[in-house]
């Protein structure tokens, strides 16, 4: 929603009246963006209109900063400033909303970013070895076995960072629709009675709930509604520091020497959202890093997987194994020049005063040059191309695109993948992950009578009911059942009582715009559906003033006197309306849960009673149901109790209790009408994703800010909580202290589910910290609201969810999509194969470069530890760049154990992941000492079985030169078939790349020892004719063959025994595809609903709610400003746009389901 | 992504459905499973073994004679050695080798010393050696060495005459050796060529180079015999700068020369001596001098170790897949492991 132009729209075509007290800072070379009024409404068209009046093209950063600046000082005891004076506010440095975006500028990109590179430790140590190179003495292989790679890698990640930052300077002039959101202000005025303004605070605690605040009641604030007048505003404001608590805030306004206080009501927090508000005022108290949501979103941390930690440790491991070695080689270097070399310098005479000592020093350098391939450069490469590669298949996965808001899968994290194949905890966000937050009104039970059933629209799958003779009806409203609509339009008395009440016992506000489009603001969604299901019945809610509710009664208006209201709360758990009709009848209308009313049922109810609980038990399934009654009262038992009802409600002391005295006492003896059962719709798929990532020996743990019955209930329909189970742990936010965390961790570890309700956004991070430092597990965090921001981040991995209206979730998560189930595919099939993947990459990568290295250290104790290579340099210079990096890269990109299908049907092949059980240090040894074993072979069959050979027609081949290349051969051939061994996948494009590569090495080599290129660089290419004078040697190609099979045999013979006695999940579930011949299961059809027994009856906000606004007298209060025209020419109501009033019935197709939805009442 | 960027309507970022994006590319998985890994390895194991027996045939096939004269050296004139061994025809091609034990022509400093670019006849490279050849690059005068390096410095310099005594009496004939074509094609033809300088002698070319340390005359007067044999191009010599993979090695010297009786068949048995000029020391650096003489098949010289090696391969490959027969059929076969 663009924001940022529409609050500047109306400063645009007053720039000339700029105020005194609002200086423009030319020194402020820094994009920053400034704001008084915010328009969050219906945007994109706003915006054009806009546009559309302001002949220049508005740029934010043509309007230098003008409002208030918002800032803060370090040592923030309180935070002080006063509106229009900015010299006053810039002196204390507070944090402003600017953004930083590109890293580089064209001259600066090469220095900067080497520079960055070679922070990196790998780089910088490639970046030694090239010096060391450099040294004759030491250079023990040419300059470019190093640098090629070294330059390749560098230039590789210099592209790939020049995009990057390109792409972030030219993201700002797409994305202003952020910018507006950048601060907290304080509420001036608006454009509504009351100085009102209604906010969605989806984005803050992820429910979309209307919530009312109110300005200072002050009257020049009130009369504020222009921006010249807002200019002239001078007033000083102290209040708290930036801090994280989104319900509370603290401050005082002194404004003409009379000090204001001010609380949460007065503050519009950053990432609200206005609804139906055309305009407000305000004064940005907090800016940018200081806004609620930020201080609530967590740190930003970089994240690493555990393997990239692994990883870490193994190469420094490997660093300290690279110095023994060398410091090993150097020491056979000194005895073998006591020994040898003093006796062989008349061959080869020392330099002047050259020791053993040194020679040993010189040759241990030089050793370290010659064994770096232990670390090869393009093992942090290899890995990244993989990880971008894997991410690549996310984003490209039609099983986790959502065609109805044309939503992919996305990995916006490129570097976590093989993370999902290790998740052990799930921390999932409840409205909108878990639920669609959209209520349907479903069924309802009148007069002991059920309607809506949900079997029979199964079975006959019955037509949508046709709401076409009610000309109010709200077109998207279905529902199944028409024997309903029959029943009240036949005039049953009890249906239409039914249907009376819910129209007028609720405190929504209606909004007609238009004649007949009516527009429901309702503070909880439940409240909305059961209105809106009474509006299709006949019985439409039009407007309401402070003392009557206008309802439409199947086309008939009738007006009705509203008495009272005897509001909702935690407590109650109810709510009550006292009417009169025209005919002057008084009646009490009481909806609410199930128990509370049946105790407060007339005893003639009794079997009545039975039967509506029958229908409420047998129609649980999650549902959240509500019984509602009806009482007539008697005119002055009514006189009286208003009057001591008045009493109460200014009463100085105990009002509370007295009015709740007063409404037990009127609300007894109520006559039951029936129940309503309102549905809080799971997403699809919701249940058999949890079973199957349970399955998975994932846990799931459900954070959210919901009270506890309606979380618990989300537990029960979603198939994580059942009847029967036991270990069940709610944890309510109290129990989030310090010193319980490890109590709650030791007890929530014990239990199969943990719902946590009530919790902030911060104590859900807290959570996942609490797991992540005391479990060592990898979590996962899920959520699609600003207020899992933190949690996301703090999890191993965020997920976001899509889709839904607010973005923030989504911008700090790592993996983002539209749907909960898409979840079950990117563990159990990307995040499996991704950890699959890599860490057979990883094996075999560490194998081959092991493998090449080991061979040079037993080469050493041949040629008296001179620092010779066994291998041509070129061989050593291609080896990891273009021999052996295609196979592994196909195999670590293409290879699966099985497809998709049977990962699904064996949910316990991720188990392997948690463990860590494929690259552990464990399997590192392992893998070195297959190296070490391989290396032995690669290197003394060749020796043996060359070293006192001659060819067939008698010449030489015991030479270095055929003894590198048989020795490069044999090894390229075993890694090739080691590969081979260890891919499972074999696609085209593997087997093209082993085989090409294995061509490629022939062809590059043969190349290499032509005679053109020896005569053209007749140093770089001293082994002429050795390929042609070697390969064609019946007994070398006998040697690679035996180095080969020794080489391969004794891994297939173990891999076939361990298969044989201890065959892991993988090889049983490849046995039984295998041996069955099976084709691949069909995805599995979703099984019946289970039925649960749960229900709640819950459907109220859970605060108070507003029925003291609707009754006040404030509430009509024209105030004179309000006729001055509107700032923006408005034809229809934002809400229109924005939220349209959908209430469905489950029977409805997933497929048809918009993407729009309603959210949870919540309020913080 | 350029092409997908062109779609428009409702699904327009719907991922393409091709089966490499999907992962769905056809695909081969094998498994290891009884009946391809116990096949394997029993034919595995019998072809390993018929292998080796083969090679062991043709190995046995090859006489060869070693004979160290490291001790010559110590006394002045001769050094006698009876070896009675063997006592048979030498059939076909024979060749005279000269080995050399515990002589590192491995290390890398060693190695490194020489100049391809002069000895591939470049003239610039001639008059001005790569420094790579240090510290063989100039003599005490200044004057740049042709060849330099350490390993052109280092050549082997004794030399022998093979001398044949008859069945049983007679003068000794000099067996003949052919003392060129013992180089790899490319060596001689390729990586060494002469520099030329228009009508110049070699010797004219070579003017103002000094021949290295260790050397008894100039490289352009390797050879008396012929003159193509010298320069960079002399046979002996690129023998010597293919530089052997390990200390212990033999180089060819000669090939036996069959056109004259009674060499046709190869060497008759009989006596034979020797005789060496003892040039080059090795008792220093205790290393070992030794004259070979050798037939060789197609499989090369006379080396068990292939053989032998083709053969106990072969017969750990039988005794694992003799326990892997027995594991499957104990466990495996089954299938009681495979299930969950």
């Amino acid at each position: 929603m663009g924001s940022v132009t529409s609050h500047f729209g109306p400063l645009c075509g007053k720039e000339e009246k700029r105020g005194e007290l609002w200086p423009r800072a030319s020194n402020v070379k820094k994009k920053r963006f400034f704001f008084l009024s915010s328009h969050r409404v219906c945007s994109t068209r706003w915006t054009n209109r806009i546009t559309a009046r302001c002949p220049r093209p508005i740029k934010a950063a043509h309007f230098s900063p003008r409002l208030i600046r918002l800032v803060f000082s370090v040592t923030e005891e309180e935070r002080l400033f006063r509106a229009n004076d900015r010299p006053f506010n810039l002196s204390y440095r507070y944090a402003d909303n600017a953004i930083k975006t590109a890293k580089y500028n064209l001259f600066t990109f090469l220095p900067l970013n080497l520079f960055e590179q070679f922070r990196r430790l790998a780089n910088a140590y490639f970046l030694f070895l090239m010096v060391l190179q450099l040294i004759p003495q030491i250079s023990s292989l040419s300059w470019f076995t190093t640098a090629v790679p070294l330059i390749l890698v560098l230039t590789m990640t210099a592209v790939k960072d020049a995009s990057d930052d390109i792409v972030r300077r030219n993201r700002p002039a797409g994305n202003s629709l952020k910018r507006g959101r950048f601060a907290d202000l304080m509420l001036l005025s608006s454009s509504e009675p009351l100085n009102l303004v209604y906010v969605e605070t989806a984005e803050l605690d992820g429910t979309k709930y209307l919530l009312v605040l109110m300005s200072t009641s002050h009257s020049q604030l009130i009369c504020v509604a222009d921006i010249s007048l807002s200019l002239s505003l001078s007033g000083e404001v102290r209040c708290e520091p930036p801090n994280n608590r989104l319900d509370k805030f603290k401050g005082t306004l002194s404004l003409d020497g009379q000090t204001y206080s001010l609380d949460n009501d007065k503050v519009l927090l950053r990432g609200c959202t206005l609804r139906n508000t055309e305009w407000c005022f305000g004064l940005v108290i907090f800016g940018g890093p200081d806004t609620k949501l930020m201080q609530n979103s967590g740190k930003t941390i970089f994240k690493r997987t555990s393997i990239d930690l692994l990883m870490n440790v193994l190469v420094l491991c490997i660093f300290g194994f690279l110095a023994l070695m060398c410091t090993v080689l150097a020491i056979g270097n000194a005895i073998w020049e006591v020994r040898e070399g003093s006796v062989f310098t008349v061959f080869l005479p020392r330099d002047q005063e050259a020791s053993a000592a040194l020679s040993s020093f010189l040759s241990f350098w030089s050793y370290v040059i010659i064994l770096n391939t232990m670390v090869p450069i393009s093992l942090y490469v290899s890995v990244e191309i993989i990880r971008l590669g894997n991410s690549f298949y996310i984003d490209w996965d039609r099983k986790m695109y959502y065609p109805k808001s044309d939503t992919p899968a996305q990995a916006r994290t490129t570097t976590l993948n093989e993370e999902l194949g290790q998740i052990k905890y799930i921390f999932s966000d409840k409205t909108g992950t878990l639920t669609q937050n959209i209520m349907t009104f479903n069924k309802c039970s009148i007069n002991g009578k059920a309607y809506g059933e949900l079997l029979m629209q199964r079975l006959y799958k019955t037509d949508r009911v046709d709401f076409s003779w009610n000309r109010l009806a709200d077109p998207k409203f279905s529902f199944h059942d028409h024997s309903l609509v029959e029943t009240v339009r036949d005039g049953n008395p009890e249906a239409r009582a039914f249907f009376r009440l819910l129209a007028l016992c609720h405190t929504v506000m209606p909004e007609e715009k238009k004649e007949g489009e009516l527009y429901y603001q309702a503070q909880s969604p439940d409240e909305g559906a059961l209105v809106t299901a009474a509006r299709n019945f006949g019985f439409v809610f039009r407007s309401r003033t402070p003392e009557t509710i206008i309802a439409m009664e199947l086309g008939r208006q009738v007006v009705y006197e509203l008495l009272a209201v005897l509001d909702f709360n935690n407590v109650r758990k109810r709510m009550s309306v006292i009417v009169r009709s025209p005919e002057g009848k008084l009646t009490l209308f009481c909806k609410g849960a199930d128990t509370i009313i049946y105790e407060r049922l007339h005893p003639s109810c009794n079997k009545l009673m039975e039967v509506t609980t029958r229908h409420l038990n047998y129609a649980g399934d999650g549902l959240r149901t509500l019984v509602l009654a009806y009482k007539d009262l008697d005119e002055s038992y009514m006189d009286e109790w208003k009057l001591r009802h008045h009493e109460a409600s200014t009463a100085m002391d105990d009002r509370e209790e007295r009015l709740d005295q007063l409404y037990e006492e009127i609300e007894k003896d109520l006559m039951l009408l029936g129940a309503t059962a309102v549905e809080d719709k799971l997403q699809d798929g919701v249940p058999q994703t949890i079973e199957q990532l349970a399955k998975a020996d994932i846990k799931i743990w459900v954070l959210t800010g919901d009270k506890q019955e309606t979380a618990e209930n989300i537990g029960y329909s979603c198939n994580m909580l059942r009847e029967e189970m036991k270990e069940i742990f709610v944890v309510s936010a109290f129990a989030l202290e310090k010193s319980l965390h490890l109590e709650l961790l030791r007890t929530a570890c014990m239990c199969r589910t943990v719902i946590c309700c009530r919790v902030t956004p911060l104590q859900k991070a807290q959570v996942v910290q609490l797991v992540k430092k005391y479990k060592q597990a990898i979590t996962l965090a899920i959520g699609d609201g600003a207020n899992d921001v933190s949690m996301i981040k703090a999890a191993h991995i965020g997920v976001g969810i899509s889709g839904q209206e607010g973005m923030q979730a989504v911008l700090s998560s790592d993996y983002s999509f539209a749907q909960f189930r898409y979840l079950q595919r990117l563990l159990l099939v990307h995040g499996r194969w991704s950890y699959l993947r890599m860490c057979k990459f990883l094996q075999y990568f560490f194998y081959k470069n092991f493998t090449f290295t080991f061979v040079h250290f037993w080469y050493a104790f041949f040629c008296g530890f001179s620092a010779q290579t066994v291998y041509d340099e070129w061989f050593i210079t291609l080896y990891n760049l273009v021999y052996t990096a295609l196979p592994v890269l196909g195999m670590s990109l293409f290879d699966q154990d099985v497809n998709d299908r049977w990962s699904f049907q064996y949910p316990q092949l991720y188990s392997p992941g948690q463990l860590n059980l494929y690259f552990s240090k464990k399997a590192f040894v392992h893998c070195m000492m297959h190296s070490c074993y391989s290396s032995l072979i690669l290197f003394f069959i060749p020796w043996a079985a060359m070293h006192d050979t001659v060819r067939d027609d008698g010449k030489d081949v015991a030479d270095y030169q055929s003894f590198a290349l048989l020795a490069q051969t044999c090894l390229l051939i075993v890694m090739n078939i080691q590969l081979c061994l260890d891919t499972h996948y074999w696609t085209a494009v593997n087997q093209f790349f082993v085989w090409g590569s294995l061509a490629a090495y022939f062809a590059v080599t043969l190349t290499m020892y032509s005679n053109g290129m020896f005569l053209i660089f007749t140093t770089s290419f001293p082994f002429i004719g050795t390929a042609r004078n070697s390969l064609n040697q019946p007994n070398v190609w006998l040697t690679i063959f035996l180095t080969s099979l020794l080489c391969i045999l004794p891994v297939v013979a173990f891999r076939f025994i361990v298969i044989q006695l201890q065959p892991t999940v993988n090889d049983k579930v490849r046995h039984k595809l295998r041996k069955e011949a099976l084709p691949a299961p069909e995805p599995r059809l979703p099984p019946a609903r289970r039925i649960s027994t749960r229900r709640s009856g819950y459907a109220f906000s859970h605060a108070q709610g507003y029925g003291e606004l609707v009754t006040s007298r404030r509430f009509l209060l024209k105030r004179p400003l309000r006729s001055r025209p509107a700032l923006f020419a408005q034809t229809d109501s934002p809400l229109a746009q924005n939220q349209p009033q959908l209430y469905r019935t489950i029977a409805e197709e997933p497929e048809e389901r918009p993407p729009q939805s309603e959210r949870e009442p919540r309020m913080f | 992504e350029r092409f997908k960027a062109g779609k428009s309507g409702p699904s327009a970022r719907r991922p393409d459905n091709s089966a490499f994006k999907q992962q769905r590319l056809p695909a081969w998985s094998p498994m290891l499973t009884a009946n391809t890994v116990l096949p394997f390895f029993y034919f595995m194991a019998l072809s390993c073994m018929l292998l080796g027996v083969w090679l062991l045939l043709t190995v046995q096939s090859t006489q060869e004679l070693k004979l160290d004269y490291t001790k010559a050296g110590s006394c002045d004139e001769c050094f006698e050695i009876h070896n009675s061994a063997s006592c048979r025809l030498f059939q076909g091609d024979v060749f005279f080798y000269y080995g050399l034990q515990n002589f590192h022509q491995n290390l890398r400093r060693y190695m490194d010393s020489r100049d391809d670019g002069q000895m591939v006849g470049r003239t610039t490279n001639l008059k001005n050696p790569s420094t790579y050849c240090e510290p063989f690059i100039k003599d005490q005068k200044g004057l740049p060495i042709a060849p330099c390096g350490a390993v052109a410095n280092s050549v082997f310099n004794d030399s022998f005459t093979l001398s044949y005594h008859g069945g049983s009496s007679g003068p000794a004939v000099p067996v003949p050796l052919l003392r060129q074509g013992i180089t790899w094609y490319t060596d001689k033809n390729i990586k060494y060529r002469n520099p030329k300088d228009g009508n110049m002698t070699l010797a004219q070319v070579f003017q103002g180079t000094a021949q290295p340390r260790y050397w008894q005359k100039p490289a352009y007067e390797l050879d008396p015999r012929d003159p193509a044999n010298n320069g960079f191009i002399n046979d002996d010599l690129i023998v010597w700068m293919r530089e052997a993979a390990f200390p212990n090695f033999k180089k060819l010297y000669g090939v036996l020369y069959r056109a004259k009786k009674p060499f046709i068949k190869g060497l008759p048995a009989g006596n034979y001596s020797v005789d060496v000029s003892y040039n080059f020391p090795v008792q220093h650096f205790r290393g070992r001098k030794q004259v070979v003489l050798t037939t060789v098949t197609w499989f090369g010289g006379q080396n068990h170790f292939l053989p032998i090696a083709y053969l106990i391969t072969s017969c750990l490959t039988l005794l694992v897949a003799v326990v892997l027969t027995v594991a499957w059929c104990k466990f495996g076969k089954n299938g009681r492991n495979m299930e969950e």
